[in-house]
């Protein structure tokens, strides 16, 4: 049976040691499967101007596609140089609850993600998207620092 | 030195040098201004306000009434049978999880929301209970209740029918409903209509969506720091509109649109706190507005007078059937355009029903409106309106009665008009803009010429005086109502369609709940 592993991105440099761990912890498992999911920071209760809206869809498929390329892609192609078997997805959402849904409904057997990057003073506020994973969610969580 | 610290810096110059020593001339010219925007506007307003052949009732009150009665009919009170899954909608409870990213049943409301929730709702209702009494309460919130129907009907087709461009962005409204529609049903005259509605939306976004939002922030403004001519409140607004419409500054309107809610909230709050303060005299405000309903309490036009304006600010405020929110909730992706009517009929409910009966109790138990002690009838002033402590009216009057309960109320109240004012405004471009390029195609000149000629529409609603813009706000906003209710009529049966089949589908469990 095949291990899957949901890794979570951010497009920082802690997002590349998490990578490399999750390579590496693939290498060590033999059959592992790993999944690249993005999440982009996206709330259903943001309030925007009429034209803003009008132009969501298009802002949407570009925000998809930019983090697609940038992040996801060169991730796929770096685990696939090593053999590994890897799938990207780029999802909007909250953060935290967004890599859970995903784990649970892949069957994902644990997530790593990188050390949160947010600034200082919204952490302080609503707190971190790692750390909100770790105490929310339903699969173990490795954070890489 | 971007484009808004320049105009600011040159403002700041302009304002400084031409106060003091053009304000004789500037009253002047605020004066003709009005004069002339009376006699231009004249004729169009005296049209849509025509008494209904003999009797004093305007016909467009009745018009759009009787379509809020007939869509409410029609849909099987379809305000009340799906109330409960609009809220779930609006929850997100059946939104695919896939299509996070896209604009939200939630987003959709908030924005039809914001350009409707402000002035109507602080102003409008002070002038609605100013000339017909607190009476005219009870004839907005039955017109809100029956508006949530003609919203329900024109939502649902400003999503059915709207344009869908290969970039992905969307135009929508009922010029496209029109059009797209009576062609479905193999009808004549869709493109007539459309081309009229656009017309008719353009005059709506310059004068209720644009000149009385300004005239009312300098009131505003003037009741604070005193009285200075309106022209230069009108340039300072055209500014900051200029800079976001054409100058693309979305900053400003991004903290616009997250402080607007906000101020909504307060305004909300700040009324419940003087409602709880004179809990024991809210029954007697009730007893007032439904005595006031049937009898007038001595209102010019007696019960009737109550009635036109209740009706005719409640129409002002939610907006019922004029088309402006098809506009709005057209942005949304869904695969049953039917959901974004349902969402769209709580806005005449939030609007109406909950804020506007707010400020109508908050000026009711205020008694700011002045009673003959004798015969507990209104004391009517010179202009045939209510007679008032301080002798104001409009926003004034909001914010003396709410002065009464919390003293510096009116503050806060001045910050929240200002920008109610800009959040309308900015969401009025957007819908004029849809219509005029409707009219004159997509492209870069054709928009600039339209944002430019609305930036010059805020000026003279600042220094034109209330009484003939109003006349000319709602004229215009009514007329817009006068056409889409005419098509609506044509297209609801495609409507009752989509209803059945969506009811049908909800009821069979097809249509499935995701959280």
């Amino acid at each position: 049976m095949t291990t899957k592993l949901l890794i979570g991105l951010d497009g920082q440099s802690s997002g590349d040691r998490a990578l490399t761990f999750a390579e590496n912890l693939a290498k060590l498992i033999g059959q592992a499967e790993l999944l690249v999911v993005y999440v982009i920071e996206w709330s259903p209760y943001s309030f925007q101007t009429p034209e803003e809206n009008a132009q969501r869809h298009k802002r949407r498929e570009e925000e998809i596609s930019t983090a697609m390329e940038r992040v996801v892609t060169p991730a796929i192609e770096r685990l696939e140089a090593s053999g590994i078997k890897a799938v990207g997805m780029v999802r909007h959402g909250n953060v935290a609850d967004t890599l859970d849904q995903i784990a649970a409904k892949q069957n994902a057997s644990q997530i790593i993600v990188g050390r949160s990057t947010e600034s200082s003073l919204s952490k302080r506020i609503f707190g971190s998207s790692t750390a909100n994973l770790v105490m929310g969610a339903n699969v173990p969580v490795t954070v890489v620092s | 030195m971007n484009i808004l610290q320049k105009t600011s810096l040159s403002l700041a110059v302009l304002t400084a040098s031409a106060a003091p020593a053009l304000a004789q001339e500037a009253a002047s010219l605020d004066d003709r201004v009005n004069a002339a925007f009376a006699a231009f506007t004249g004729p169009f307003v005296n049209l849509i306000f025509a008494p209904f052949p003999g009797t004093d009732f305007p016909w467009i009150v009745l018009w759009l009434v009787i379509a809020a009665t007939i869509f409410t009919l029609y849909f099987g009170f379809v305000q009340f049978r799906f109330f409960g899954h609009a809220i779930a909608l609006v929850k997100g409870d059946y939104s695919d999880p896939d299509d996070a990213g896209e604009v939200s049943h939630f987003q959709a409301l908030a924005t039809a929301l914001s350009g409707t929730v402000g002035l109507g709702n602080i102003a409008g209702v002070a002038v609605a209970v100013g000339i017909g009494g607190p009476g005219a309460t009870f004839w907005m919130i039955l017109a809100g209740l029956l508006g949530m129907a003609s919203k329900f009907t024109e939502c649902t087709l400003g999503v059915k029918y709207r344009n869908e461009y290969p970039d992905g962005t969307v135009s929508g409204g009922p010029m496209y409903y029109m059009s797209k529609g009576f062609d479905e049903l193999g009808l004549p005259g869709g493109k007539i209509l459309a081309v009229l509605f656009s017309i008719f939306c353009i005059l709506g976004a310059l004068g209720g969506g644009n000149m009385f939002q300004a005239n009312q922030a300098h009131a505003q403004l003037t009741g604070i720091i005193g009285e200075y001519p309106g022209w230069i409140t009108g340039v300072i607004f055209a500014a900051v509109v200029f800079a976001v419409i054409i100058g693309g500054i979305k900053s400003i309107a991004n903290v616009t649109e997250k402080i607007v809610p906000l101020m909504g909230i307060l305004y909300v709050g700040a009324a419940l706190i003087i409602l709880a303060v004179n809990y024991d005299k809210i029954g007697w405000a009730f007893g007032q507005i439904f005595e006031g309903a049937f009898s007038g309490l001595g209102v010019a036009g007696g019960l009737v007078g109550a009635l036109i304006q209740g009706f005719r600010r409640a129409a002002f405020s939610n907006e019922a059937g004029v088309g402006s929110a098809a506009i709005a909730h057209s942005a949304v992706r869904t695969k049953e355009p039917i959901t974004e009517g349902f969402v769209s009929l709580l806005e005449p409910l939030i609007d109406t029903v909950v804020i506007c009966t707010m400020t109508a109790l908050v000026i009711t138990i205020s008694q700011q409106l002045i009673v003959d002690p004798a015969t507990g009838l209104f004391v009517l002033n010179e202009n045939g309106s209510i007679a008032t402590v301080n002798d104001v009216s409009g926003v004034a009057l909001t914010s003396a009665a709410f002065a009464s309960g919390i003293s510096w109320f009116p503050y806060v109240l001045a910050v929240a008009v200002i920008l109610f004012a800009f959040s309308t405004m900015i969401s009025w471009s957007y819908y004029g803009l849809k219509a005029w390029t409707y009219l004159f195609g997509e492209g870069k000149a054709s928009e600039l010429t339209f944002k430019v000629i609305f930036c010059i529409f805020v000026v003279i609603g600042a220094a034109a005086s209330l009484g003939p813009v109003i006349d000319f706000s709602d004229a215009a906003i009514f007329s817009m109502a006068v056409v889409n209710i005419f098509a609506l009529y044509f297209l609801m049966r495609l409507v009752r369609k989509e209803l059945n089949s969506y009811a049908r589908r909800l009821k069979s469990g097809e249509i499935v709940k995701f959280n």
